[in-house]
């Protein structure tokens, strides 16, 4: 077990780059990523893992990254909501309007996005079990599970090529 | 000079914008994480501020050492309330930005220190010592009024307030409206039959899933710059300026997308004490955040109630008269809760026609958090007692809940609590009952029993809302032009998730006959440089800064008419501009394309006229009037929105577990401007409403400290608990909205409880009069329904 003390440097592979970072035992991947790299897609909502606004994914699986340790993410690959490119998920949550001020989307779109291309055929029971992690305060989730349903069937049909 | 390219666009060939669900313009880079919100951004040479929060609700501050936290390396000031001698609020100034001598609640904030580091103002925070001699918690209204009750602002003599306003000193009322219609006791002696309930529920909070933030920094030259996330970017000026003595103009709020209001942010929240931290550390930006335990219970959330409503009633069911008291719990400070209280109590007995009422409204201090307005500004917890009662009167009747409502709901013609008359913009509020109840189902029976233990049950409720709002609210916008002709457009408004600049754009493109992507709106609000305009609340924006808005268009069409008649050599009077060009009605193909004209028009020979045209518009609201403190008498609201609501439950009356099936709203909006948005505002008040209802109040010990002030065991609704959702709108013309619109945006949530609490009443065979409705208080009351013996 590699042991870490004060200031160290790291590599942290987030959407696909490398990236050299200072890091404290103690820095939450949340913090580095919003405060060290200036990726602020990720939103600071309760930092105590009640909200999932900060929800990333750490080898595709969403995770809170409000209480995740950095250190715990080095070598491993992260995607935020600035790697999230052209997504059918992000097309649905337009389409069906799954958003109104916008402030939990970040984290509920990848938590979307992980759960679909993990379980491309999941049922409304999975969906559920997934989704009600992220709380979102606007919409009344109706359109949000509208979206999820709406790009089912491009994840479905996109998955061979994805994997 | 006539231009034939564009010849489609005009006569024939009109395209309307207005009831389109056209997507948000903001939509792009919300999926895409680029909205920048307030927090988003780091300033050059940003210090952090961290405050100490309040241990106790009610105490004398007996001592506050700072000495430990000053000499730690990278703190450049620990502050105490002696620091910033300055009384802060909304209508009455009685808080001041931290705590002096008392503390009034828990949470409130007591010390703030200021470093280079966030980690570092937090380790310093906790090096400050406090100590406290306990007081006697008011933990309620009643107990606030009960004679001996202790004062819990004992200068509230000196305090500056509105006229409006009319605090009591000696006493723990911060404000009380009084509505006296007609003769209520005389209704009471005339009646067949009365009713009276008694309701309660403690405070709440709106948890904007982002926590409120400020940025403040003293430039050079004094002026005072603030980023901020609000929801009232003039607001927070003007009484930074009343309060902390800044001239206006050496003020700049800077507002950009928030991430969730509800009325949260819609009054001065960080605002002040972060510009008293930077120009106390030499003007340095500073940033002041909360955390979300901070947001819940330290800022202010929605106000507690304790309510008594009787009503008086003909055999036949129609109502002549209303007995109502109701007592907000403002919390330690008065914020908007003694608005809110006005506007319950002008508000009074729900949308119906109630000839004869009695009724005082107030706003009462407490020692619980303190408490803003909150998405329906006081007509909910008024809706709520409204509609417990007339159940109960309707069971008293043995009527149907429904027809009682239908025969008493306030129609055009009718007289407010106020005694102002319904005029023609008056929505159809039977239409949008009878709606509600076939939406659900009434007809088919209001309660079901699935099975030895499952029962399934409906509820119904009326509700109206009119905004409450100064007599001379106003909006103000600007309208400029491209070389490409596309228009820019500058209000004063703030998005807050609602979609406002969609709908703004949508009201320009129908005006102009062009696409709303030709229309431009700026989306950030900059006191100095933007439009003024009251505040983003009160469901008022789309109406007053589309006023404003389609004005400024008007005042843009007249000045290209103007510039465009000698080249076109024409009347002013003949010309018609739509579909992008300026073209004589009569004979459309001979027009100029609008690049050719908004800019300045220039001849053959390089002589140019006109110049860069600039549309100005404005709005302030009409007719209305400060009530009498005596009577209420006057014309608070300027536009009522009427609806009904009804939902299904399904409870497990073994547990008290229970699942809401279905949930309906009608409500007569005028024109929707944008049926998708406007569905939205419905549903996602409606989802506001369930968690409101069920469970979102703060839970408190006996000496009142928060005991859930955390998301973790503050809950509100997750997905997959959402019901079915069914709204439709009735569209009875607001001829004085744009394009006839009202507003909706809260109006979804005020029904909610009362129709809740009534198919809740109805499954477990027992009137609720409190909130919230959890399992256990269901499980309780179907216990109790089972026998007198069980009811413990």
């Amino acid at each position: 077990m590699k042991r870490y003390d004060g200031l160290s440097e790291v590599s942290l592979i987030i959407n696909n780059r490398e990236r050299r970072v200072p890091v404290r035992p103690g820095d939450t991947l949340l913090r580095t990523l919003r405060e060290t790299l200036g990726m602020v897609g990720s939103k600071m909502g309760c930092e105590n893992g009640d909200c999932g606004a900060c929800t990333v994914l750490v080898d595709g699986k969403p995770i809170k990254s409000c209480i995740t340790l950095t250190l715990d993410a080095v070598d491993r690959s992260v995607t935020t909501i600035e790697g999230l490119e052209d997504e059918p998920i992000q097309q649905t949550f337009l389409d069906h309007y799954g958003f109104q001020c916008g402030f939990c989307t970040p984290g509920m779109l990848l938590n979307a996005h992980a759960l679909l291309e993990t379980h491309p055929d999941a049922d409304a029971e999975t969906v559920r079990c997934w989704m009600e992690s992220n709380l979102c305060r606007c919409t009344g989730y109706e359109p949000i599970e509208m979206a999820i349903d709406a790009a089912r069937e491009r994840y479905r049909r996109e998955g061979s090529r994805r994997r | 000079m006539s231009n034939t390219t564009h010849t489609a666009d005009h006569n024939g060939d009109r395209r309307s914008w207005i009831g389109t669900s056209l997507p948000r313009k903001d939509g792009p880079d919300k999926v895409r994480g680029r909205i920048r919100y307030t927090d988003d951004t780091r300033l050059p040479g940003m210090l952090y501020a961290a405050l100490l929060t309040s241990p106790v609700a009610h105490a004398r501050i007996d001592s506050i050492d700072t000495e430990s936290a000053r000499t730690l390396r990278g703190v450049r000031g620990v502050f105490t309330g002696d620091d910033f001698p300055f009384l802060v609020g909304l209508y009455l100034g009685d808080k001041p930005p931290l705590a002096r001598g008392l503390v009034r609640y828990f949470g409130e904030p007591v010390a703030a220190v200021v470093a280079e580091d966030e980690r570092t103002a937090l380790e310093a925070i906790h090096r400050i010592a406090v100590r406290y001699s306990d007081l006697p918690v008011v933990r309620s209204p009643r107990e606030a009024l009960a004679p001996d009750a202790p004062v819990i602002h004992p200068d509230m003599a000196d305090y500056a307030h509105i006229p409006a306003i009319l605090p009591e000193p000696g006493s723990n009322v911060g404000h009380r409206t009084r509505l006296r219609k007609g003769d209520a006791e005389a209704a009471f002696a005339a009646a067949d039959v009365s009713v009276e309930g008694e309701y309660e529920f403690p405070p709440g909070d709106h948890v904007a899933m982002e926590p409120r933030i400020a940025i403040a920094e003293v430039r050079s030259d004094g002026q005072v710059v603030i980023r901020t996330s609000t929801q009232s970017p003039y607001g927070v000026r003007a009484i930074m300026s009343r309060c902390l003595g800044i001239p206006t103009g050496k003020i700049t709020i800077i507002a950009g997308p928030v991430g969730g209001g509800f009325g949260g942010k819609a009054g001065i929240q960080l605002e002040p004490l972060a510009y008293l931290l930077s120009r106390s550390v030499g003007g340095a930006p500073v940033r002041l955040a909360n955390t979300r335990e901070q947001d819940l219970v330290t800022s202010p959330g929605a106000p507690g109630l304790q309510s008594r409503v009787a009503l008086a009633a003909r055999a036949d069911g129609t109502i002549i008269g209303a007995r109502i008291e109701y007592l907000f719990d403002s919390g330690g400070y008065a914020d908007y809760a003694v608005n809110v209280a006005r506007a319950a109590g002008y508000a009074c007995t729900g949308p119906y026609n109630i000839p004869n009422v009695h009724a005082d409204s107030l706003s009462v201090y407490t020692n619980h958090p303190f408490a803003t307005a909150y998405r329906g500004f006081g007509h909910i917890e008024m809706s709520y007692s409204i509609e417990r009662t007339i159940d109960l009167l309707a069971e008293k009747l043995g009527m149907d809940p429904v027809e009682l409502r239908a025969r008493n709901v306030i129609r055009l013609g009718d007289r407010t609590p106020s005694n102002d008359v319904l005029d023609e913009n008056t929505g159809d509020l039977p239409e949008c009952l009878r709606r509600a109840a076939a939406l659900i189902g009434w007809d088919e029976g209001s309660v079901q029993r699935i099975d030895a233990h499952t029962v399934r049950a409906k509820g119904v409720s009326c509700y109206w809302k009119a905004p409450a709002i100064p007599t001379f609210t106003d909006a103000a916008a600007m309208i400029s032009f491209n070389e490409d002709a596309s228009i820019n457009v500058v209000t004063g408004a703030v998005e807050i998730g609602q979609g406002i600049f969609t709908g703004i754009s949508q009201l320009v493109a129908e005006k102009f006959g062009i696409h709303p992507e030709r229309v431009h709106v700026v989306d950030e609000t900059i006191t100095d440089r933007s439009m003024h305009d009251w505040t983003t609340a009160a469901s008022r924006t789309l109406f007053m800064v589309g006023r404003a808005v389609l004005s400024a268009a008007d005042d843009a069409v007249a000045q290209i008419k103007r510039v465009a008649s000698a080249p076109l050599r024409c009347p002013e009077e003949d010309l018609e501009v739509y579909g992008g060009r300026v073209f004589i009605r009569d004979v459309p193909s001979h027009g100029l394309p609008l690049e050719e004209v908004v800019l300045g028009f220039i001849y053959p020979n390089g002589n140019a006229v006109g110049g860069p045209i600039v549309g100005r518009g404005k709005y302030i609201a009409r007719h209305l009037t400060s009530i009498d403190p005596q009577t209420g008498e006057g014309r608070p609201g300027l536009e009522w929105t009427l609806g009904a609501q009804g939902v299904e439950v399904e409870v497990d009356l073994r547990d008290g577990r229970y699942r809401v099936l279905k949930s309906a709203c009608v409500m007569d909006v005028g024109q929707v401007i944008n049926p998708a948005l406007a569905r939205g505002q419905v549903v996602g008040a409606m989802a506001m409403g369930v968690g409101y209802t069920t469970r979102e109040s703060f839970a408190f010990d006996s000496r009142g400290r928060v005991q859930n002030g955390k998301l973790r065991d503050f809950k509100i609704v997750r997905f997959g608990e959402h019901p079915e959702y069914l709204v439709d709108f009735v569209e009875t013309p607001q001829r004085d909205g744009p394009y006839n619109a009202r507003g909706l945006g809260e109006q979804g949530i005020v029904g909610m409880p009362g129709a809740l609490a009534s198919a809740f009443s109805r499954a477990v065979g027992r009137q609720l009069m409190q909130l919230p409705i959890t399992p256990e208080y269901l499980w309780r009351e179907a216990r109790a329904a089972e026998g007198p013996r069980s009811a413990g």
